[in-house]
């Protein structure tokens, strides 16, 4: 490939106001395609990649911009998906061009396609130069509940933890809170004693299963695995931040 | 010079050689810019009236809507003695008068029309007075009366099908908001005197009709001016001098208003900006050791409270354009001087913290004078109480303080007017949807079949094509335009001459300036539906008498609320060019004209005389309100929904573009931190693009199915929300129009 071929990634779709995704109000981009088979997934459609909609960097950043008088310090631009590590040289020019127009940029990632075995390492490491927060979902600390519920192991994404550890990447670690598969104290326990090994880690944020994404299972043909799991209780979120240190 | 012991200690000259309230507040004001720390809970008096006013208003609800009624006396400054809150507990007002003797009674006042100052009676199960009814019928013209014998054909016609909804000719038109200020600054006998001044100066040789006219209205005014004092000599009070600390200060300027609101029924009166204002008294109480912040809190709280009260009383037909019993009592707090300063005091949050003492209200309709410069603090505390109280609206001080300066007034629920300075000539709106469906139909309104406008030659292919459709619909909002024109021409005409607003004129310099504001409806459905010819295929569905009834679209077209151009640009391009139109027009009193893009939540009540249209929205379904974008049409977010909005250019819209937003809590941010930081920071982001207008909401979906499906919650007894430009209990709207406000886009989490 040369320079002049503009590399296109394939995106789900984009959100203006974006207030939950990293510091401050953010442009989200959602990126198809995802590796992971999670139970609990609000966003099936963004699993295929090729269902995506094809965009330049460029296209996306002008994009991006128009919301710049409403990210005041803080805010910025947050890509998230699907897995946005999939695409990972498009990511990288993304946040590359982001960071020369002074634009604050946070990855929200599983992590699922880390490994630092080449040429996968130095791509990561590349893109770790342009990028200012990751957002890392650890969906559970335990290796045989993990593949349960997301049908792939956890190593690679605690390698991952790991990795922005010593190399000092602010990181904020998500945990889908679902009530019989990732809500109890033991596991929690567990993923907190793991967090507190990290020395990098800005925040910790509980999210509570929804279902509000069930309706596109159906529309996907799919059956739906977590079919009468209800959102959790207030105390068991509550429960879950107190173990997890998540300060309010 | 004139002097009065009771200015000691305030600063300035030009404000005591002339009326001129500006000044005053330039001179004397102290920005703020701290927190909301200070502030005061409520007093136990306030608790107690409050409390009584709660049961009163809990009342007035079980009985339908009204607690009670005039019938035979017709409503004036002097036309009663004192009334209370509660007869019992009088002494705790710190803040006195009621529009008649009782809580919460409705005045009758038919000069506006005696029809429906007697249909509003007899919908409540009222006997209305047949002396009243011989002398307002036989012995005295109304307004009302006046409109309809000079109407023409054409104009009633447009009026029965709607294509112009909403004209002031039944009832006050209201939106003129008289200097209260001036009565606790200057107090009555001086104003009087100046008016005097401005009488005689009306002399000259050769005097004709329009000067016949001048003096007869500052007759009237100086008339009203001695009423407001008996007015309030009835409650023990003597305003002919001005207010001596700001208890009196508050309550004069209370007076002014309340002679209003005692003469006049408009659809909006507004208090106006006051805050400031009154800031310049307390601060001088409490410097001299004389009031203390819970005595300030509680000034303020029992004025609230009064605006709270205000009532007017009105018929079905209005209450389905203007839902939930609104008086506009608007009232603005912040915006910044012409000298760059803030113009926010420790006042501006006493206003907005009555929210907190007694509760979200939706009236009086508080309003922040908005800007990104604003001290940190204050625009946090207002984000904090939007979001605990959905019920204030925020306007762009930047986009108006170069328009109207920096002592402008809401007078409606969003238009600007210089406070004694100037008044709006308002009325209606124009449908514009209707309008281009009349240019698809030659004229002929499909829904009751009548040649409404002329019978230019109709659209016969089975395909849209958008230049032929653009070519007929500007020849028919050419039509539009001065069939309006001329009939609010009509209407204010014959509201000078039988409904006068001779209180609040009197309060108003007498070389008034005015504005003629009109305004438009079904906005961004016709945005759509020219962007659906324009991008897609439009096919026409006729019927059997050939009449275009519905529409099927063909392909993905660019809708206006995605910051998309191709859609956005026709949004400019419709404003301007229905502006241009306007502009072409002879005015009234060479009144300037101005146009709005807000409806109120007439948005219904239009969508259901308007046909389906080629954007998709089907027959009788409720149009967008104000400014905002369709039902659905919003793919991008909600930032992406205000880059539209804010693309509008508000010098073509000077009379306001309204934007409504609800916000899921949990889509503002995780907790009331950032959920505060966010607001502001959308805020800021908004209005530094020149958008005009923002409504916010922050709840969810849940909470509105909740309140509709169990109005008898104590929880929602005053649960408020902000529809176009104003505020409602949301209990007090109509099944339909809850429906509306649920149907809408909440920006929830994805």
């Amino acid at each position: 490939m040369t320079e002049q071929t503009e590399k296109k990634g394939y995106i789900h779709s984009l959100e203006s106001f974006g207030s939950v995704d990293g510091p401050g109000v953010r442009y989200v981009i959602f990126m198809s395609g995802c590796a992971m088979r999670c139970q609990f997934c609000h966003n099936p459609d963004t699993w295929n990649m090729q269902s995506g909609t094809p965009y330049t960097t460029d296209e996306l950043l002008k994009q991006a911009k128009k919301y710049r008088s409403y990210w005041g310090s803080k805010g910025g631009i947050t890509v998230s998906g699907g897995e946005p590590l999939l695409q990972i040289e498009f990511l990288t020019e993304l946040f590359r061009k982001a960071k020369e127009e002074g634009i604050h940029t946070t990855l929200d990632t599983s992590g699922n396609p880390f490994t630092r075995e080449e040429p996968f390492f130095s791509k990561m490491q590349e893109l770790m130069k342009y990028t200012d927060l990751i957002m890392l979902d650890i969906k559970h600390i335990d290796e045989e509940q993990h593949q349960i519920l997301t049908g792939c192991t956890n190593r690679n994404i605690l390698d991952l933890a790991e990795y922005l550890s010593e190399t000092k990447k602010p990181v904020w670690i998500r945990h889908v809170l679902v009530p019989g598969r990732s809500d109890q104290d033991e596991y929690l326990e567990r993923l907190d004693t793991f967090v507190q090994t990290l020395g990098n880690v800005e925040k910790v944020e509980v999210l509570p299963y929804h279902t509000l994404g069930t309706f596109k299972w159906k529309e996907l043909g799919l059956s739906y695995p977590l079919e009468g799991v209800e959102p959790p209780s207030k105390e068991r979120i509550e429960n879950a931040e107190r173990i997890l240190h998540v300060s309010s | 010079m004139t002097h009065f012991e009771q200015w000691d200690g305030f600063q300035g000259r030009l404000w005591k050689d002339d009326i001129n309230v500006r000044d005053f507040i330039q001179h004397n004001y102290t920005p703020y810019d701290g927190d909301e720390s200070f502030l005061a809970g409520p007093t136990e008096a306030t608790n107690k009236l409050w409390g009584k006013l709660q049961e009163l208003q809990k009342e007035e609800r079980a009985k339908g809507g009204v607690l009670d009624m005039e019938t035979e006396v017709v409503s004036g400054l002097t036309a009663y003695g004192p009334g209370y809150i509660d007869e019992e507990m009088k002494e705790l007002e710190t803040v006195v008068g009621l529009q008649t003797d009782k809580p919460l009674k409705r005045a009758f006042m038919p000069y506006g029309g005696i029809n429906m100052a007697e249909k509003a009676c007899t919908t409540y199960g009222y006997q209305p007075s047949e002396k009243l009814h011989e002398i307002f019928t036989k012995y005295h013209k109304t307004h009302n009366q006046g409109v309809f014998d000079i109407y023409t054909p054409e104009m009633k016609r447009a009026r029965h099908n709607k294509i112009i909804t909403g004209l002031p000719d039944t009832y006050g038109r209201g939106r003129i908001v008289g200097d209260y200020r001036r009565v606790a600054l200057y107090g009555i006998d001086l104003l009087l005197e100046k008016k005097m001044d401005d009488f005689n100066e009306t002399e000259r040789h050769g005097m004709k009709g329009t000067d016949f006219r001048l003096r007869e209205e500052v007759a009237d005014q100086l008339k009203a001016l001695k009423e407001m004092k008996d007015m309030a000599a009835v409650y023990g009070y003597d305003i002919s001098k001005p207010a001596r600390d700001a208890r009196e200060a508050v309550q004069w300027l209370y007076f002014g208003y309340l002679a209003a609101i005692k003469t006049q029924n408009g659809a909006a009166m507004s208090v106006g900006r006051i805050s400031t204002f009154l800031d310049v008294y307390i601060q001088r109480d409490m410097e001299k050791g004389i009031l203390t912040e819970e005595e300030a809190q509680e000034l303020i709280d029992h004025m609230v409270m009064k605006f709270r009260m205000v009532k007017f009383a009105r018929i079905p037909s209005y209450n389905e354009l203007f839902s939930g019993d609104p008086v506009w009592a608007t009232l603005e707090v912040a915006g910044l001087g012409q000298d760059g300063r803030s113009m926010v005091t420790k006042n501006d949050y006493r206003f907005l913290h009555t929210l907190e003492n007694m509760g979200p209200s939706p009236e009086p309709n508080l309003t922040v004078l908005y800007s990104s410069r604003l001290p940190e603090a204050f625009k946090k505390y207002s984000a904090h109480i939007s979001i605990t109280t959905s019920s204030i609206q925020y306007e762009n001080d930047d986009v108006m303080r170069p328009v109207w300066g920096d002592d402008y007034s809401i007078c409606c629920c969003v238009s600007a007017t210089q406070t004694g300075k100037e008044i709006q000539f308002f009325g209606a709106r124009a449908n514009l949807a209707k309008c281009l469906l009349y240019a698809i139909n030659g004229g002929v309104d499909v829904k009751t079949r009548e040649q409404v406008a002329p019978a230019y030659k109709p659209v016969t292919a089975e395909y849209l094509d958008y230049d032929e459709v653009m070519d007929k619909y500007d020849k028919m909002m050419d039509w539009l335009s001065k069939l309006y024109v001329d009939t609010l021409n009509m209407i204010h005409y014959m509201h000078d001459k039988y409904y006068y607003e001779a209180a609040e004129m009197a309060l108003i310099d007498t070389d008034v300036r005015r504005t003629f504001a009109t305004g438009i409806a079904g906005f961004s459905h016709v945005v759509d539906s020219l962007s659906a010819i324009k991008y897609a295929k439009v096919k026409v569905i006729r019927d059997e008498t050939g009449m275009a009834v519905d529409y099927e679209t063909e392909g993905d077209f660019p809708r206006y609320g995605n910051d998309d151009d191709r859609a956005d640009d026709i949004a400019i391009w419709l404003l301007k060019t229905f502006m241009g139109k306007l502009k072409k027009c002879h005015t009234y009193r060479n009144s300037e004209p101005t146009t709005s893009i807000l409806t109120i939540t007439s948005n219904v009540v239009y969508g259901k005389a308007t046909g389906s249209l080629p954007d998709g929205r089907k027959a009788g379904e409720p149009l967008a309100p104000g400014a905002n974008p369709s039902y659905g049409a919003e793919q991008n977010g909600l930032l992406a929904s205000l880059n539209s909005v804010a693309k509008l250019p508000y010098e073509e819209a000077l009379d306001g573009i309204s934007n409504t937003q609800t916000i899921n809590p949990g889509a503002l941010g995780h907790d009331d931190q950032e959920r505060i930081d966010n607001l502001t920071h959308v805020l800021d982001g908004y209005f530094e693009q020149g958008a005009h207008h923002l409504n916010v909401n922050v709840f969810g979906k849940e909470k509105l199915i909740d309140a509709m499906e169990h109005p008898e919650k104590e929880e929602y007894a005053n649960f408020t929300i902000r529809v176009s430009g104003y505020a409602v209990k949301f209990i007090d709207l109509t099944r339909e129009q809850q429906m509306d406000v649920i149907s809408r886009t909440c920006h929830a989490e994805m």
